[in-house]
């Protein structure tokens, strides 16, 4: 796929074949990929240095097809699951496991670690919604799929099970903890999940669209609540967690919020603020006195409006982070084994590479009942 | 002073001093009391710096912009889509400020809105039309949501005429 600016994706046929440029690289031919919601951040123009040409796609699966000379953990032919971290497992943040942060892989920011077809802010490489795509450290990310595994819950490995799992691993969450999520997209829908599995006693998510809310109610066994019917998302929360507020609330939302005129204005049209911070100022407002907030969600890197006042007065712990998917994976392969999360469920929409525009259409726009969106590629 | 030349030693954190001088030092350690746990492994690596051994060196074949916060590339980097043209040129002002500065981010929204005019010219130099209906996703948009189709349709149309009718009437006149 080919950027061509806001709105305006296409399906190229003569893109350069990638190559391997270092030797701890491979070149992996994609089985599938998926548009996630930050592709959105992308595709409305909200992340700086956006380059036009650039090919997007942090979410995918493939084959590997070359690898450089330094390359030892795997071979070609193998299919293997890419986290959409760059990591190159040396750096002292990869040592600690940071994946999302390492510092080997990013010219461009040192805030934010590498990420495949994720503009020259996370380090300006070509991503997998794409025939082929070069992965840097191949003997770090690149995990081999094993054998009982279904590719469609495999590409959902990469990405929105481990972040979705972190979002709830990062609240703390302690045995009959009430917790909040905002946002019921595939990363909300995946925390609301995991939630259970650190003990919650009531998991609650908000979202706006009522077809995902049904979805996760069923999915996630919680409550769901529209914020579209609710006067004030924040009083409905105190009231209906015995006017405390929730032990720990999570932002699944990111830069895109809506809810709140103001700061869609200036975080979503003008493009004042690093995105539209809604949902985060209600997790904010809506967790107990020394709860948690944990942040998923995705912002810019320009500052943006928070209450910062009442995280102080409130006593607040905030935790967020790019998921590590590295450090979560052999977990998550587990949890799928044993049929604790069943990704795949989420998957609503199979679209060829070849119409990605479409493909970001529909997701963008939330058509058709749209959740998860899979790419595939001509050739796969 | 730091610069490219700047090696991983000259970075060795001193963390680990003496500080017995100071009384009391450290007497409520808790390596527990970490937020960060367990997204966070703690090793001794991290008390040691910038010194970690670096993987290679991947060779720089083409322009890469580089944070100014950091005193080096970093081993593996993208190397797609370098600056060039005039959004190019704005990039390569926006790098000469830290991430901390609007001075960075401002510049780069303004590049990449001129770098979608500059890739139309690219396109057209190719002799390539780009297919705006396809690019936008508007088939789906025609299936899924045909009601706010069509209105978008009838309002951007009626824009269009109004705006040949006002030119041609200025014509006249
Ligand atoms: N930290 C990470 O590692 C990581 C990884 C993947 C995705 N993300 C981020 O997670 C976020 C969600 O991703 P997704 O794929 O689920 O996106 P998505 O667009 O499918 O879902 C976002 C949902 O939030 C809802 N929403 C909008 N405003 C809201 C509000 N004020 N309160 C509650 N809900 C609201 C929307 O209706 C939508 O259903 C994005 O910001 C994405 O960038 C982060
Ligand atoms: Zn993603
Ligand atoms: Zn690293």
């Amino acid at each position: 796929m080919n950027f061509r600016g806001p709105f305006r994706i296409r399906a190229d046929r003569d893109r350069p074949f990638p190559e391997i440029e270092h030797p701890e690289d491979a070149i992996v031919k994609v089985i599938r990929s998926c548009i996630c919601g930050s592709d959105l951040h992308l595709y409305h123009g909200l992340v700086p240095d956006t380059r036009v040409g650039s090919t997007f796609g942090h979410e995918f699966i493939g084959e590997i097809v070359d690898v450089g000379s330094s390359v030892e953990k795997v071979k070609v032919g193998d299919r293997v699951m890419v986290p959409f971290n760059i990591a190159c497992g040396k750096c002292a943040f990869c040592k600690q496991e940071l994946y999302g942060q390492c510092h080997e892989a990013n010219p461009q920011s040192t805030a934010a670690g590498g990420i495949f077809g994720y503009s020259h802010t996370t380090g300006g490489y070509n991503g997998g919604q794409a025939e082929y795509v070069r992965v840097p450290y191949a003997d770090v990310g690149p995990t081999v799929i094993p054998d009982w595994m279904d590719p469609d819950d495999a590409v959902l490995l990469t990405d929105v099970v481990p972040t979705g799992y972190q979002a709830a691993e990062m609240g703390g969450i302690q045995e009959g903890d009430t917790v909040v999520v905002f946002g019921a997209g595939p990363i909300g829908i995946m925390a609301a999940k995991c939630a259970w599995l650190f003990g919650a006693g009531r998991v609650i998510v908000i979202d706006q669209l009522d077809y995902r809310l049904e979805f996760v109610k069923e999915f996630a066994q919680c409550e769901v609540y529209n914020f579209k019917h609710l006067e004030d998302p924040v009083v409905f929360i105190k009231k209906i967690t015995d006017s405390l507020g929730a032990d720990v609330c999570i932002d699944a939302v990111g830069a895109e919020a809506a809810g709140d005129t103001m700061n869609t204005m200036l975080g979503r049209k003008l493009l004042m603020q690093g995105g539209s911070t809604t949902a985060l100022h209600w997790a904010i407002n809506s967790v107990k006195k020394g709860g948690i907030v944990s942040i998923v969600g995705v912002y810019g890197p320009i500052d943006a409006l928070v209450p910062i006042g009442n995280v102080v007065n409130k006593g607040i712990t905030i935790r967020a982070s790019q998921a590590s998917v590295k450090r979560l994976l052999p977990k998550m392969i587990e949890h799928v084994k044993n049929g604790i999360i069943d990704p795949k469920a989420m998957i609503t929409h199979r679209i060829p590479l070849e119409e990605v525009g479409e493909g970001y259409h529909i997701f963008s726009k939330k058509l058709d009942n749209c959740i998860k969106t899979v790419l595939i590629p001509p050739s796969a | 002073m730091i610069g490219d030349e700047t090696k991983p030693e000259d970075f060795r954190n001193k963390r680990g001093g003496d500080h017995s001088h100071i009384k009391g030092w450290g007497v409520d350690r808790d390596p527990k009391n970490d937020p960060t746990y367990p997204m966070k492994h703690r090793t001794d690596e991290e008390i040691e710096g910038y010194t970690w051994e670096r993987p290679e060196q991947q060779p720089v074949t083409v322009e890469v912009l580089k944070s100014v916060e950091r005193p080096n590339i970093p081993a593996v980097f993208g190397n797609t889509v370098p600056p060039s043209g005039l959004s190019g040129a704005l990039r390569r002002l926006a790098f000469k400020y830290s991430e901390s500065s609007y001075g960075r981010w401002l510049p780069l929204v303004m590049a990449d809105r001129i770098g979608e005019i500059e890739g139309i010219f690219e396109d057209l130099g190719n002799g390539h039309i780009p297919n705006l209906f396809a690019e936008h996703g508007l088939k789906s948009e025609w299936k899924y949501n045909r009601k706010n189709f069509v209105l978008k349709s009838a309002v951007t149309a009626a824009a269009i005429a109004g705006a040949i009718l006002l030119f041609t009437r200025k014509k006249k006149d």
